[in-house]
């Protein structure tokens, strides 16, 4: 999708760069709330996964697309950009070499792409890890960090919170370190 | 492989391509089977276009591509197998010079003993054999030049399109390159190759088409382009100073061109529908008071200007049309002075049209 979007100019282009960038914007307990009009028991989706024996209120399933839906504009983003530094010149001449479009795609347009979808996918992911608005509107159990920070925040306090909260802190400066270090080998090479 | 020379190879018809406020127009080129073809024209006068609707990067809006009498226009570009090396080359940064000549040949699934005498080939061919191991960033211009031609002949081009190869290499780099190419076409490769610099035309080409504007104006041999250019812009691209329109009068038994401000005294075997005539800056000589009675028609007229030339000089003179007139060799430029004026003749027969 990014590299649709990165490599084709259509109409209204600009409104679906926007669109993407909506889970952004909004506050994310009102994305939980959007989200759960789209999953719940009650909707089409959500009768369509009960079928299938599946639930997504108050289930991982339910957790993965409400950190999927508010975190995924960082994968866009960062991909679309990636993707537009490709020069497209390079792809075709890829083509005038006998490559297909879809080998051009895999040997040319993602290896030169890469680290932005890896940069993309760690923001992402750290984006997703400390979401709480969300989440905590589709599923309050099983129990992700954040909510359980607020939840031991609001049962026994903040000396009981501090260790689960220092840890978390810990792992979301390590993901950051780690974006660093990738943005600067892309810088380098 | 048979190599047939001269048989027609590729025939644009009438190609029409718009693209923003440019456009090609009506485009018609013929190139043969082993061909060095090459289009000259100025910045932007659509040269690197034509060359990409040629490889099917580009669709033109209406015409057709004729290879071996068979329209290509609608036919992939992979299927096409025209190699494309750009000014800038386009090699993939992410990997190596082996894996960049290797590119097209696993496209053609071979096996790795062929991929491997293939490029040990090739590289030879284009002596980049030591550069096979080397990654991209570390190449300099000119053996990315080479790395980029060999990719592109990797793929055993039916039509090799080169768009300005030569551009951004230094002397030296561009006479590999050069002595490359010729190499190259010597062996049979067709070649398409856009510039423009009018001495690579005299030193590579066959046959050439000079673009303005979008539009083909002239084509044909180096030679008969640079000895009958149609049009000023043709004789200002070939560097030809002294070119001038106007019409062939006959008056007191001796035929003259007569320009706007300026009749020339010309040979009489001129024909008489000639519209433009040029002179070298060599042919125009400075005259003298000693050696005045020697010539049949003296011009007269003011020096306006002195350029300096890697040869020599260039004075212009004032004779109602600016002529300059070319000095070589050992000249003390002191003694020629702005504002003064000279008596110049042109040896009728030096008159070219």
């Amino acid at each position: 999708m990014a590299y649709l979007i990165a490599k084709n100019n259509f109409p209204l282009k600009k409104v679906v760069l926007g669109v993407i960038n909506i889970p952004v914007i909004i506050p994310h307990s009102a994305a939980g709330i959007a989200l759960l009009g789209v999953i719940s028991r009650d909707t089409m989706v959500g009768k369509m996964a009960e079928n299938i024996g599946l639930s997504f209120v108050n289930h991982p399933a339910g957790i993965i697309i409400a950190m999927a839906f508010v975190s995924i504009p960082y994968l866009l983003n960062s991909a679309i950009t990636g993707f537009s530094l490709v020069p497209d010149k390079l792809e075709k001449v890829a083509m005038t070499l006998g490559a297909s479009k879809t080998k051009v795609f895999f040997s040319v347009s993602l290896p030169l792409a890469v680290k932005n979808v890896v940069s993309g996918l760690i923001m992402m992911w750290g984006r997703g890890l400390s979401e709480f608005g969300a989440v905590v509107i589709i599923a309050y159990h099983p129990m992700i960090t954040p909510v359980m920070i607020f939840e031991r925040f609001n049962s026994y306090g903040l000396s009981y919170t501090r260790p689960v909260t220092v840890l978390f802190i810990i792992i979301c400066l390590l993901i950051f370190i780690l974006m660093n270090v990738i943005s600067k080998k892309q810088r380098d090479a | 492989m048979l190599f047939l020379k001269n048989k027609e190879m590729l025939e644009l018809k009438n190609i029409n391509k718009k693209l923003g406020k440019f456009s090609l127009n009506n485009i018609n080129i013929n190139v043969n089977n082993g061909d060095y073809f090459m289009l000259l024209g100025a910045s932007g006068a659509g040269k690197t276009l034509l060359l990409e609707i040629i490889s099917g990067i580009v669709k033109p809006d209406s015409g057709q591509i004729l290879f071996n009498d068979t329209d290509i226009c609608d036919k992939k570009i992979q299927l096409r197998n025209f190699g494309i090396v750009y000014q800038n080359q386009y090699l993939f940064p992410h990997l190596n010079v082996y894996d960049n000549i290797a590119y097209p040949l696993r496209n053609r699934k071979i096996s790795k003993s062929l991929e491997r005498t293939e490029i040990s080939i090739i590289a030879e061919q284009t002596e980049i054999s030591h550069l096979l191991k080397r990654e991209i960033k570390n190449l300099s211009g000119g053996e990315a030049q080479r790395v980029a031609i060999a990719r592109a002949l990797a793929t055993k081009p039916k039509i090799l399109l080169l768009d300005e190869p030569l551009s951004f290499l230094d002397v030296q780099l561009k006479k590999g390159i050069t002595d490359l190419l010729k190499r190259i076409n010597q062996n049979g490769q067709t070649v398409i190759h856009v510039t423009h610099d009018y001495k690579e035309a005299f030193t590579l080409s066959s046959q050439i088409s000079i673009l303005e504007k979008g539009a083909v104006i002239q084509s044909g041999k180096i030679d008969d382009v640079y000895k009958l250019p149609k049009s000023k812009f043709i004789a200002s691209f070939f560097d030809i100073k002294n070119y001038f329109t106007g019409n062939v009068i006959n008056k007191d038994n001796k035929v003259y061109f007569e320009t706007s401000n300026c009749k020339l005294l010309v040979s009489e075997k001129i024909p008489n529908d000639i519209s433009c005539v040029w002179i070298s800056t060599v042919d125009i000589k400075l005259i003298t008071d000693n050696n005045k009675s020697d010539f049949e028609e003296l011009y007269h007229g003011k020096l306006i200007d002195i350029e300096k030339t890697h040869e020599g000089y260039n004075l212009v003179i004032d004779i109602g049309i600016q002529l300059i007139v070319g000095l070589t060799g050992n000249i003390c430029i002191n003694d020629y002075i702005l504002g003064k004026s000279y008596e110049i003749n042109i040896n009728k027969l030096a008159i070219r049209y």
